[in-house]
């Protein structure tokens, strides 16, 4: 079963318990600097927004590179970078919608989310469950059974 | 390890801005962030200086587990000889600068002598730089933030700073960052704006990556995160409800203090309270909470975000107020609320907001309130010089004196000097709701026993963060004790400010404590710093850091007579509620706190315990 990250931004509280997570995974540091998700705050609303790469089957990332770095890895659906071909044109950079690919200047290369091998610490860290990896057949599960909770679980008077 | 090991002194004076090693034989009994900021404080400053003069120094350090993934690790401290005061200042804030700072590579930065003209420190990872702040100068905190934002082309810079209260040096002006948490008390905000120092921004791509034991540190604190979902404050009261949780709590056991002290239960504590928070409004139908809100690395997310009712008389026409917005804590609740007989919930979300944006402590600001109320009831202040009628329960007269404190305006310079300056001033000192001149927060000490001993100990003036024995005397947390009795008190006392000290030195927040005891942080201490922070050790080099403030605050000429209580909480007894009949037992206390702290009778270490904690 392959699985995706799931990510519900009304659970979020901005703590960055994920940010850390993941730059100490990666990079055996606690460096929001270098995670590959990010949380947005904003201000006039309140809300806090997890945000990192959904692993697009047709990456757009993938198919930028001009040196084949990209590849899938076939157990989880990541997209990975392989940091000894990839050469930091940072073209994939351009072509992705969403920006969860992006450069690091002390490497010379990019990086982006890849799962962690299948157990994502961002997931892990996080407190509330606003992170969670999941079915990736099934993320919209929990919002299916919260309103079916509301539509067909009254208690009859 | 885990300490940064390098601290960055700033002359203003000079311009110079200059890198030193961390003094790790310091650090190792002082720990870091109110301890280790502290011990270099006493080491450098003259106890007896003028708080707002050049010789003064003001220090913004972060602690060993700032920075981590230790829950809460998010926490510095704002350290100076006070200006409410005259005692050693140390306010301790949230949010996620003090992380910046250290991944930034720096654990602390001290500040000496007095710039020429208004500057702000820029830090980029190792490169730091005193900058131009002339058009900074006047800005709202929310303003200087933005600016700074803009102007370093960086969004990501976080940014610590003072607003008009600290430029005017209102006594009791915060430092804030992150628009909404602050280094709220004792007025280090004041300090800051003396030394025409505008701001500091910073941006830290490092990263902390010197756990001594990396694998044991991840286990441990994972495992103290889980005891926190668990506890029911930690994992529920406060992520639902905030601090405000105790509105209620406390006005039923007789505790919540009224009108000045005057009264210790509020009829309209409901009202102010988190029920009422999380109630839709009649006239638009919304809650005023919109959600909670987490600091750096925080799993309890007790902060509050909130709405102000766009048709409220204090926002109407004002769409900056209109969004959601830092909201309503405990202590700011019940010091714009109960504190004034004031029971509009809009109105405190107002003034509270006032408070943030510009860099006031709301503690303080509310309570002075009170006592202008009080004076203004008795026909000693009046309408004139005042601008508005301001009986006991008046909105109007609260927003506006948030109003004209925040801008210096009129009467406000005068609410800007604190409650004990105010009433000193119109004759009636035993007005003032204060200790060492800081005014109260929110719990009676006719009510609450051990809390009055708490604030007349406090080494920063009344205070509620330096030993919070509601956890025992209301909570029962770690054990159930009554609030009404003197007995035990004095050794509860001051194990409470001992362990405190602890945690607000390792650089995680004392709301932990709730849940977690010093055998909690000890672990992780220890597998972030090495296996000598053993939980003894944490014990000592706590009682260590409370007695070196406390021989600071003598040499700086306080006694044991400044220990003491307003006339009104050891004389006039609570009128309602348990406390019924009861005054505050503090001359039943003092001594016995005193010989359990090995002090003499008028308040001096004895040479034996300076020695017994190597001080």
């Amino acid at each position: 079963m392959q699985k995706s990250l799931h990510i519900n931004p009304d659970k979020c509280t901005g703590c960055l318990q994920c940010e850390m997570a993941c730059s100490f995974e990666n990079y055996a540091v606690f460096a929001p600097a270098r995670s590959r998700i990010k949380v947005f705050d904003f201000h006039a609303t309140g809300r806090k927004v997890p945000y990192t790469c959904t692993q697009c089957d047709e990456a757009w990332c993938l198919h930028a590179c001009p040196v084949d770095a990209i590849t899938v890895d076939k157990l989880t659906g990541a997209k990975l970078v392989n940091e000894s071909t990839c050469v930091g044109c940072k073209v994939c950079t351009i072509s992705c919608p969403f920006g969860t690919i992006n450069y690091v200047q002390e490497t010379g290369k990019v990086q982006k989310c890849d799962l962690c091998g299948g157990d994502p610490a961002c997931a892990t860290a996080c407190p509330t469950g606003a992170i969670t990896y999941v079915d990736a057949n099934w993320t919209g599960l929990n919002k299916m059974q919260a309103w079916a909770d509301k539509l067909g679980n009254q208690p009859t008077a | 390890m885990s300490w940064a090991g390098k601290i960055l002194r700033v002359n203003l004076t000079a311009g110079t801005v200059k890198s030193e090693p961390l003094r790790m034989d310091w650090a190792k009994q002082f720990l870091g962030s109110r301890g280790l900021g502290s011990k270099y404080l006493v080491e450098e400053v003259d106890p007896k200086v003028d708080p707002l003069s050049a010789a003064n120094k003001i220090i913004w350090a972060t602690g060993p587990l700032t920075g981590t993934m230790a829950s809460t690790g998010g926490r510095y401290t704002v350290i100076t000889k006070g200006p409410l005061t005259g005692a050693i200042a140390c306010s301790n804030s949230g949010g996620y600068w003090g992380a910046e700072l250290k991944f930034a590579g720096w654990d602390m930065i001290i500040f000496e002598g007095k710039s020429p003209k208004p500057v702000y420190l820029y830090i980029n990872d190792d490169v730091a730089e005193l900058r131009d702040a002339a058009q900074l100068w006047g800005k709202t905190v929310w303003d200087t933030e933005a600016a700074l934002k803009t102007q370093l082309q960086d969004p990501q810079v976080r940014v610590s700073s003072i607003g008009g209260a600290g430029e005017n040096q209102v006594l009791y002006a915060a430092v804030v960052n992150d628009l909404h948490r602050a280094a709220g008390r004792s007025g280090v905000g004041a300090v800051m704006g003396s030394k025409n120092l505008k701001a500091i921004a910073v941006r830290g791509t490092k990263g902390v990556g010197n756990i001594a034991n990396p694998k044991e540190f991840m286990k441990v604190a994972a495992e103290k995160k889980k005891i926190l979902a668990e506890n029911g404050v930690t994992g529920q009261g406060l992520p639902a409800y905030g601090t405000q949780v105790l509105m209620n709590v406390i006005n039923e056991i007789g505790a919540l203090p009224t009108r000045n002290h005057r009264d210790s239960q509020f009829e309209g504590a409901k009202d102010i309270s988190a029920e009422a928070m999380a109630t839709p409004r009649k006239t638009d139908g919304r809650k005023p909470l919109v959600t909670n809100q987490a600091c750096f690395g925080c799993t309890i997310a007790c902060g509050r975000v909130q709405t102000i009712d766009k048709g409220h008389f204090t926002v109407e026409n004002k769409p900056q107020y209109w969004g959601a917005s830092g909201g309503l804590e405990y202590e700011a609740a019940w010091a714009l609320g109960a504190a004034n007989g004031v029971n509009d919930l809009e109105t405190l979300q107002y003034a509270n907001v006032l408070c943030n944006e510009h860099g006031m402590d709301p503690i303080s600001f509310g309570a002075t309130i009170g006592a202008v109320m009080e004076l203004y009831e008795m026909g000693v202040l009046t309408k004139e010089q005042l601008g508005t009628d301001a009986k006991f329960g008046s909105a109007q007269a609260l927003a506006h004196f948030a109003e004209i404190t925040a801008k210096g305006e009129g009467f406000g310079k005068e609410i800007g000097q604190g409650s004990k300056r105010l009433t000193a001033k119109y004759g009636h000192p035993g007005l003032s709701m204060t200790v060492k001149g800081q005014e109260f927060p929110a719990y009676d000490a006719r009510g609450i026993q051990g809390m009055g001993l708490a604030y007349a100990t406090s080494n920063r003036g009344a205070c509620h963060l330096r030993g919070y024995t509601v956890a025992s005397e209301v909570l029962g947390i770690p054990v159930k004790t009554d609030p009404l009795v003197a007995e035990g008190k004095p050794e509860l006392v001051k194990a409470f400010q001992d362990a405190t000290a602890a945690f607000d030195s390792s650089g995680l927040c004392i709301f932990t404590t709730f849940a977690w005891g010093l055998p909690d942080l000890a672990p992780q201490v220890a597998a972030a710093c090495g296996d000598e922070f053993t939980l003894e050790n944490l014990a000592i080099i706590g009682e260590r850091i409370w007695n070196m403030e406390r021989d600071f605050n003598n040499k700086a000429g306080f006694t044991s007579k400044d220990d003491t209580l307003p006339k009104r909480l050891l004389t006039e007894p609570a009128k309602t509620g348990p406390a019924k009949g009861l005054v505050s037992k503090l001359p039943e206390m003092l001594p016995k706190y005193y010989e359990a702290r090995g002090w003499t009778a008028d308040g001096q270490l004895k040479p034996e315990t300076r020695s017994r904690l190597g001080l």
